[in-house]
């Protein structure tokens, strides 16, 4: 049982970071700072729903981290660390009071990452100004989170009893 | 899907787009460029004189600004991702470009509306 979850963390893990690989490849229409698919979010949230907040937690972070190191520049860390966690803790309470399905829980994960890594911006840059970039975020965030949303439930009902241990 | 989740994006897409939408309308055009580099006030530029301006930083950080037709563009950067060099030229008040590994922020102020934060009879 310890062997396959460490297995399990390992190939999710490894899905997570090349996922944000995909994720910066992927040209967005507007040179928005922030802006992608989200395809990483597709990991934590099937994280989420099959093994719960600890473990997605774990991999949240440890994806951030290693992402940061190699295809991002490590200052970034700060905002990546901040969206992610403020993604990661709202997708959890959601989750929890099922008001929403996946694909409501997904948004909700992408927004936050957003909001978070604007509101660090905010007091980094020492400039207001930041927020003008969160409506063009907003909107693409529920467009991504949507999808990102209706592929991980398909995901989930698939891989459900492989990761469940 | 639930129809809360349908719920949810109507909310967020709507609010989202007003956002733009109130942005837009308030859009008017700025007559100089403000230029920070982490906070501090580097230079301010006027948008109806070209000019190429070299921003450097105290860590080798190198970003230039090109003003040219009353529009003001990030032409070069030595960040990593180089959004700021993608980003569209800005002219509106209020518009910025940022860089944020170099920690530089380029804001166009002194919009045709904030031009009478003075009036003397």
């Amino acid at each position: 049982m310890k062997t396959k979850k460490v297995a399990v963390y390992g190939l999710l893990i490894a899905l997570a970071f090349i996922f944000s690989y995909i994720d910066s490849l992927v040209p967005m229409p507007f040179a928005v700072p922030g802006m992608k698919l989200g395809l990483a979010n597709l990991v934590v949230i099937t994280a989420l729903y099959t093994m719960g907040p600890k473990q997605a937690f774990v991999l949240s972070i440890v994806r951030i981290i290693l992402v940061g190191f190699t295809f991002r520049d490590p200052s970034t860390l700060a905002f990546s660390i901040a969206g992610g966690l403020l993604s990661w803790m709202l997708m959890s309470i959601f989750r929890h009071i099922k008001l929403f399905s996946m694909t409501g829980v997904s948004i909700i994960g992408g927004v936050a990452h957003n909001l978070g890594q604007i509101l660090v911006a905010m007091v980094y840059l020492e400039s207001g100004y930041v927020i003008f970039y969160f409506p063009a975020l907003l909107v693409s965030g529920v467009i991504t989170g949507t999808l990102i949303g209706l592929l991980g439930m398909l995901v989930v009902k698939r891989l459900k009893n492989a990761i469940k241990d | 899907m639930k129809k809360n989740d349908l719920i949810l994006i109507g909310i967020l897409l709507a609010l989202g787009i007003i956002m733009l939408v109130i942005i837009n309308a308030a859009k008017s055009e700025g007559s100089r460029v403000l230029i920070t580099v982490d906070g501090r006030e580097e230079a301010i530029l006027e948008l109806d004189e070209d000019i190429v301006y070299v921003i450097e930083g105290d860590n080798g950080e190198r970003n230039v600004l090109e003003i040219k037709d009353g529009h003001a563009d990030m032409t070069e950067a030595n960040c990593p991702d180089k959004l700021c060099v993608k980003h569209r030229d800005i002219h509106y008040d209020n518009e910025t470009i940022i860089c944020l590994p170099n920690k530089v922020v380029i804001r166009i102020i002194d919009g045709e509306d904030s031009g009478l934060d003075a009036v003397v009879y």
